[in-house]
């Protein structure tokens, strides 16, 4: 089993936000390149075992472009997102838009990540903020990107009020 | 972030939940089933508008309703929910697991031994 750090924490500032928070043991140009040089990207932005990373490009400029390809050998899926970067403050701030190749949401959600240092931790914020006033209004077919979002808070409280655990 | 995409039932789902009026419905229905009236007292609530909440949990399957019996009581059906609850738990697992890894690789830039790596030489240690 892994060890989660308790600084890591997943909320919904809003019905069209999450935020991810983390604290890193590293400074933050550090952490910064690791967010942004491909070859570092591709060892971690894996998510659970499994998972490989054959496509990582990133353009690191306002207006450059960024594609990931995700694969997963064992069961022979591969699925792809990519986007452009609006604001690129380093080390400090990076905006981004995110699109999937299959979304199951309408439209972009727009990542931001800040990063703040702490002494000798790095804080990142991570806000990916579902959609625009075009999916808005398809979202009557989809309750994803609000419900999805604001429904994490509500489900944790549900399920809390019902004494099972999220 | 790396999120199965055959879940589209799910919207109804978190639909269905972002109306505490529902939210609280179910609540109730989790310590065991009530009709439409047993509902509509504590929420203050007509019978009609009641029905209209129960439709839409219906209809994304967090209830079920006995279609025979007259008193039609509502249940809980669990199992939507703890969907609904796996669905989130993923989103949460791939950060987790990524970021376990981002601590790998920015202490290897910093030149320190994986927490990881510590880990199993301790426990070989053992």
């Amino acid at each position: 089993m892994l060890f989660y750090p308790e600084s890591f924490k997943l909320s919904t500032p809003t019905d069209r936000e999450i935020l991810i928070e983390r604290d890193f043991n590293a400074p933050r140009d550090l952490v910064f390149e690791a967010l942004t040089k491909p070859e570092l990207v591709r060892r971690w932005l894996l998510g659970p075992d499994g998972w490989t990373m054959p496509v990582c490009e990133i353009d690191l400029r306002v207006g450059g472009a960024y594609r990931y390809v995700w694969h997963k050998e064992s069961c022979n899926i591969t699925m792809g997102m990519g986007g452009i970067f609006r604001e690129v403050v380093r080390p400090k701030k990076l905006v981004a838009t995110e699109k999937f190749d299959d979304a199951w949401y309408p439209g972009e959600a727009v990542d931001t990540t800040v990063l703040e240092e702490k002494g000798e931790i790095t804080n990142m914020k991570l806000t990916v903020l579902y959609e625009s006033k075009e999916a808005r209004d398809t979202a009557t077919r989809s309750g994803m990107e609000h419900g999805m979002v604001a429904g994490y808070n509500r489900l944790e409280e549900l399920l809390a009020s019902m004494g099972v655990r999220a | 972030m790396v999120i199965n995409s055959e879940t589209r039932h799910l919207d109804a789902v978190f639909g269905a939940l972002a109306d505490p009026t529902r939210r609280a419905i179910l609540a109730r229905l989790a310590s065991g089933e009530a009709t439409v009236n047993e509902l509509a007292e504590p929420f203050a609530m007509t019978q009609p508008a009641v029905s209209k909440h129960l439709k839409v949990l219906e209809r994304a399957g967090l209830i079920s309703r006995d279609r025979d019996a007259q008193r039609r009581p509502s249940r809980l059906e669990p199992k939507r929910l703890a969907e609904a609850s796996a669905w989130l738990e993923q989103y949460r697992e791939f950060w987790q697991a990524s970021f376990a890894r981002l601590d790998d690789v920015l202490d290897e830039l910093q030149g320190k031994k994986s927490k990881r790596e510590k880990a199993s030489r301790s426990l070989r240690k053992e």
